[in-house]
């Protein structure tokens, strides 16, 4: 078999303890295209898998920040330029009876872009993924934790690798393909 | 229904008490909260569901009704213009704050029991918004041209007044509408993937392609997990000063007018605080059924119900006090309209309902001050009713009490719904309860990822002995001393 249509090795285990030292153990072996898939976030599996913090937070900023120039833009110019009219005896532009609109705009874009960010940051959603094919992965949405290490890391080599796996007491250590 | 053995042991204030009771796993979690939609549906529920479904059918003839009529079908009229529409407006949208208070607040300050009941209010949350944006659309009379609330171009060449608290209300609502609903949806996407993966285990195969769609193809990777625990701590970051927003615009569409007995300083506080006690009220009121009858004890526990129960005790204490601060501040203000404002809210025509309030509002909580009342499922659901039926009066009375007697005496009036009010009322429980039942039944109804992870064995560190710290602690040291 070729090595292009590998998808990666994957094995099974049955506690958050366990997958957090088999990560530990698998990049200090030195494999760098590792990942875990986990029924939850497990705390601490980030700094065990050398994986680095979300960027999402500088969307979300960006995205903030639009929100509060495009309110003040929006009221600004109806307001007080392409119809202006005094009412409730304030100018037609207004700053504090801006205020309200321009915080709920600015929670708006941010929290859309959290969301669709965070999706678009995942490359979800996808219909499907190499990893579904390994036998037992249905458990790794309900008490079994996987631990995958990819055909392209430098280190990977099929034998090697899943002995390997199967040293940290990985259970039904397979091979998927792509 | 198998009988489930019931835990009440006296909570030792210095171990915190379990979150998940019972002989609990990771394996069982899951079948006991995916078991609840993939069992055969409980003749109960087609019974709840049909009561909910003709009282949304009704809400619809009602609507019909009132669009081919016009506002004359209801009691609104001068001097109370406003009526039970806005009334069951603030309801509905006081009972929406619950979800995201648990969802965020409590998130933000680590309180990790709201794991177990922050999906169903949630829920509960959308579907109050849901019937609370009804009541402000089919206010306006000619629903036609409601697109006129939002600044889009229209024949009049008009753009909104954006200096109303009334457009300010439509950007809060629908903010907080969308907000809510990507929040809960985000949370649902890994639940979904248990379904899912439940689903095509068991060769449900309609089911899993369903599950599958709205799960968006989630795996559970790490990576993707970092991600995701970024844009919820965001979300809830954004959603705690929203649901502050939300109440205090809605108290604003009040307070910004001129008129006695609402022109105070106090409303937004004092609207937030009863919005945060009437979401509570409504989440007993549906989660003790739901515990009762889905079999959740282990999961929703006397803690957690203990808990609430705490929060109401607050937050009716907070109301309470508000009320007290209103009639002193009318006093020390030496105003004479704001004086009778009062006076004729607690001794005027709607006495009735103003002793309503005070008596469900602020004297039924004061139950929780004991122990044993805080832990029987019984009581508090009797209370949570009275919690419901207190803040609808809050609104009539604020809402009412204010309008029927204004500055001139020759307009006082007295206000009473019409038969069309009232079914319109209920026909909004249709809708929510229409929601709600479908959402149990098809539905994680708890998050099954975020119960997990509050487990003791969700700690990687789980089960290490005394020793084996021992060991890390010198490990540490070490490495500091290089």
């Amino acid at each position: 078999m070729a090595n292009t249509n590998k998808w990666g090795i994957v094995a099974e285990f049955d506690s958050a303890a366990a997958i957090y030292h088999a990560a530990e153990k698998t990049t200090a072996q030195g494999y760098t295209q590792v990942d875990a898939y986990t029924p939850f976030p497990v705390h601490g599996l980030d700094r065990a898998l050398k994986q680095g913090p979300s960027h999402l937070g500088w969307f979300v900023v960006c995205c903030g920040i639009t929100g509060i120039f495009l309110a003040q833009l929006m009221m600004w110019w109806m307001n007080g330029v392409d119809y202006p009219f005094w009412v409730s005896g304030k100018e037609p532009y207004a700053w504090p009876s801006t205020i309200p609109i321009t915080f709920e705009l600015m929670v708006l874009l941010s929290g859309i872009c959290a969301v669709f960010g965070m999706f678009a940051l995942n490359k979800l959603p996808r219909l499907h993924h190499p990893i579904f094919q390994h036998a037992t992965f249905w458990r790794a949405s309900d008490d079994r934790f996987f631990l995958a290490i990819e055909a392209k890391d430098p280190k990977f080599d099929s034998t090697q690798t899943a002995r390997f796996l199967e040293s940290l007491g990985g259970k039904n250590v397979a091979m998927v393909e792509d | 229904m198998t009988a489930i053995p019931v835990v009440d042991e006296p909570e030792n204030p210095l171990v915190r008490a379990p979150l998940v009771e019972g002989k609990n796993d990771f394996t069982s979690v899951t079948n006991i909260i995916a078991g609840v939609a993939e069992r055969k549906t409980p003749r109960g529920w087609y019974l709840m569901f049909g009561v909910s479904v003709a009282l949304l059918l009704n809400l619809g003839a009602m609507i019909g009704y009132l669009v081919f009529n016009g506002v004359g079908v209801w009691g609104n009229n001068v001097p109370v213009a406003w009526a039970w529409p806005i009334v069951n407006f603030v309801f509905w949208i006081g009972i929406g704050h619950a979800g995201t208070l648990i969802s965020a607040v409590l998130f933000l300050f680590r309180q990790k029991w709201r794991t177990s009941i922050n999906r169903a209010s949630e829920a509960m949350t959308i579907f109050a918004v849901m019937a609370a944006g009804i009541f402000p659309a089919i206010h306006v009379g000619r629903i036609w041209v409601i697109y006129w609330v939002f600044p889009l171009p229209n024949q009049m060449s008009m753009w909104p007044n954006f200096k109303s608290p009334l457009l300010w209300d439509v950007f809060a609502v629908s903010t907080y509408f969308t907000i809510s609903a990507l929040f809960w949806f985000v949370g649902l996407v890994p639940d979904l993937a248990t379904f899912r993966d439940r689903a095509a285990k068991a060769g449900r195969m309609v089911a899993a392609r369903a599950y599958g769609l709205f799960a968006l193809g989630w795996t559970g990777s790490n990576r993707h997990w970092i991600n995701y625990e970024k844009a919820y701590m965001i979300l809830a970051g954004l959603s705690t000063p929203l649901v502050l927003s939300v109440h205090s615009i809605v108290s604003f569409d009040f307070a910004v007018s001129i008129l006695p007995g609402w022109h105070t300083t106090i409303f937004p506080p004092y609207f937030v605080a009863g919005a945060i006690f009437s979401g509570f009220g409504m989440v007993l009121t549906l989660m003790i059924p739901a515990r009762q009858w889905l079999g959740l004890h282990q999961l929703i526990t006397l803690n957690h119900l203990d808990n609430i129960a705490k929060i109401l005790l607050l937050t009716g204490t907070m109301v309470g006090y508000a009320y007290g601060a209103e009639f002193f501040i009318a006093w020390y203000s030496g105003v004479d309209y704001e004086q009778f404002a009062f006076i004729n809210r607690a001794f005027g025509p709607y006495a009735w309902a103003y002793w309503i309030m005070i008596g469900c509002n602020v004297v039924s909580p004061q139950f929780f001050w004991f122990r044993s009342l805080r832990r029987s499922p019984l009581v508090l659901f009797v209370i949570s009713i009275f919690v419901n039926i207190g803040m609808w009066f809050e609104r009539f009375v604020i809402t009412i009490s204010t309008l029927n007697r204004d500055f001139l005496p020759s307009s006082w009036g007295y206000y009473s719904p019409t038969l069309i009010d009232i079914l319109t009322y209920a026909g909004s429980f249709g809708l929510f309860f229409t929601m709600f039942l479908l959402f149990c039944r098809f539905l994680p109804i708890l998050a099954i990822s975020e119960v997990k992870g509050v487990m003791p064995e969700a700690n990687p560190h789980h089960g290490h002995g005394h020793d084996d710290h021992h060991a890390h602690g010198h490990a540490q040291h070490a490495h500091a001393h290089h």
